[in-house]
């Protein structure tokens, strides 16, 4: 959003160009990551329901992808997984 | 005044304000009942309740909600109406600079009364011009059929300058006195004012918008110049609708400020409101006396006419400035340290002197106006007087 001056925005205070959370990184701060360990994962979708952030994305029935900008490290997944198939990793 | 198919019906203030409403039709009314204002409310759920209207009406747990209620059915393209006093404006209060920054057209109509401490029921500014600065229009009525017409103007006002409207008028003195008042027909009031364009709608899914995002040093001061400009650009679209309205209706009001007996009058009061009636009987009493007196009665306090009132009081000697708020600035009340701030630009400025009267619905006499009427005679005359005063205050 390049406004160069205050007659070139939307009326109201309203944003047009939705969705802009994907440009906001809100998991750059973390100390810690999860590592997903796909041979032991059973696709019980335990960590897609209980990821408070949605970083877990699932295709077809099955944990696809883990959207790291925008996860916090909070552990909350590996925390609730029965088969182990998630390790909290320490990031640098 | 002569208008075309009008129907005469004796109505409150209230009543009146109700009836208009009834007639606009809105889609949403969100209201928690409050004195003096509630009638209007208690009188437009009976509409509802009957099928009269179509509205989606609300009965909140406060006023908070109400002006909540309103600004969520507003940024979703709703026609919204409300009604509160005192109190309950007051509660109001964060939620009015919410409605008019997210530019919510939601007309609210006002019987002003006095705001506590000491609790007080009646009627007087204090509560409006405790929120003259939170960016809605203002109209102060002189009488129940000025309320009626101004509160179907103020829909079209504020849906086509995007601001939210307040339509005033004075507790009990206008909310419940019972006078002749001439409506329109239904299909006069719908045809005026035509459906909402609204600038943005929430509610549609194609075009997703975010409303009330977080705004800190980057965009705030952009936003509030921005809407800055739309209540400049509102008095244009006072001007057109009130024309607009006057030609289609055959009715005369005013669209910032009303004259009487100006044209050869050595000097002026001003004032709002249900005073304004008060002043023009006894002008018309003083003139048969001889003394050549007029009145500017200002209808719209937001935006402030300031070039308007400056044109009109360019010239003459003295002033009476009539307020029915204290602002605790030791200066005068709102309305006369506008007016004097209006007039700072002119080489020769006319001696003013302001008038407090009539707070906690302390009755103003004509006998009161006879003396404000004297007393701007006397600084006409050159006499030194002080700044401003109190009328028909105990021990003045």
């Amino acid at each position: 959003m390049n406004f160069k001056s205050w007659r070139d925005l939307p009326e109201g205070g309203i944003i047009k160009n939705v969705p802009t959370s994907i440009y906001f990184k809100t998991g750059d701060w973390k100390s810690k990551q999860p590592k997903f360990i796909k041979e032991k994962c059973t696709n019980c979708l335990l960590c897609w329901l209980y990821c408070p952030d949605c970083v877990i994305e699932v295709k077809d029935g099955k944990i696809y992808e883990f959207h790291f900008d925008f996860c916090k490290g909070c552990g909350i997944c590996s925390e609730v997984c029965p088969a182990g198939a998630i390790k909290m990793e320490d990031l640098r | 005044m002569r208008i075309k198919n009008f129907i005469k019906h004796a109505l409150t203030g209230n009543e009146a304000a109700a009836y208009a409403m009834k007639q606009i039709n809105p889609d949403v009314v969100a209201a928690y009942p409050i004195t003096p204002a509630t009638e209007i409310v208690q009188i437009f759920s009976k509409y509802v309740a009957d099928g009269e209207v179509d509205t989606e009406f609300v009965p909140v747990e406060s006023e908070h909600s109400a002006m909540s209620v309103c600004i969520g059915a507003s940024a979703a393209g709703a026609r919204v109406m409300t009604a509160t006093a005192s109190q309950g404006l007051a509660l109001m209060h964060e939620m009015l600079y919410i409605a008019s920054g997210l530019r919510l057209p939601i007309v609210m109509v006002v019987g002003n009364r006095a705001l506590s401490a000491p609790i007080n029921i009646h009627g007087d500014h204090s509560d409006t011009m405790g929120s003259r600065d939170s960016g809605w229009i203002q109209f102060y009525c002189e009488n129940a059929n000025e309320v009626y017409h101004t509160t179907i103007m103020a829909v079209k006002i504020a849906e086509r300058a995007n601001l939210p409207c307040m339509v005033c008028m004075d507790g009990f003195i206008i909310t419940h006195g019972m006078e002749v008042v001439e409506t329109l027909s239904d299909e006069d009031v719908r045809e005026f004012l035509g459906k909402r364009e609204p600038l943005y709608n929430l509610l549609d899914v194609k075009n997703p918008i975010t409303v009330g995002p977080l705004d800190l040093f980057d965009f705030y001061f952009e936003h509030k110049r921005s809407q800055a400009e739309a209540m400049l650009k509102s008095k244009r679209v006072i001007a057109e609708v009130v024309r607009d309205y006057n030609t289609r209706f055959g009715t005369d009001f005013p669209d910032f400020v009303e004259e009487y007996e100006t044209k050869d009058a050595d000097f002026l009061i001003i004032s709002m409101s249900s005073a304004a009636g008060t002043i023009k009987e006894a002008i018309d009493i003083k003139r048969e006396e001889g003394i050549k007196v007029g009145l500017l009665r200002v209808k719209t306090f937001r935006p402030f006419p300031y070039e308007i009132l400056r044109e009109k009081i360019k010239g003459f000697k003295a002033i009476g400035i009539m307020d029915r708020a204290e602002s605790f600035s030791t200066m005068g009340g709102p309305l006369s340290i506008e007016i004097k701030a209006s007039l700072y630009p002119l080489e020769k400025r006319p001696s003013a002197i302001d008038f407090i009267f009539g707070l906690g619905g302390r009755e103003f006499t004509l006998e009161d106006a006879f003396k404000v009427i004297e007393i701007t005679k006397k600084l006409y005359e050159g006499e030194k007087l002080p700044e401003f005063m109190y009328i028909g205050l105990k021990g003045e």
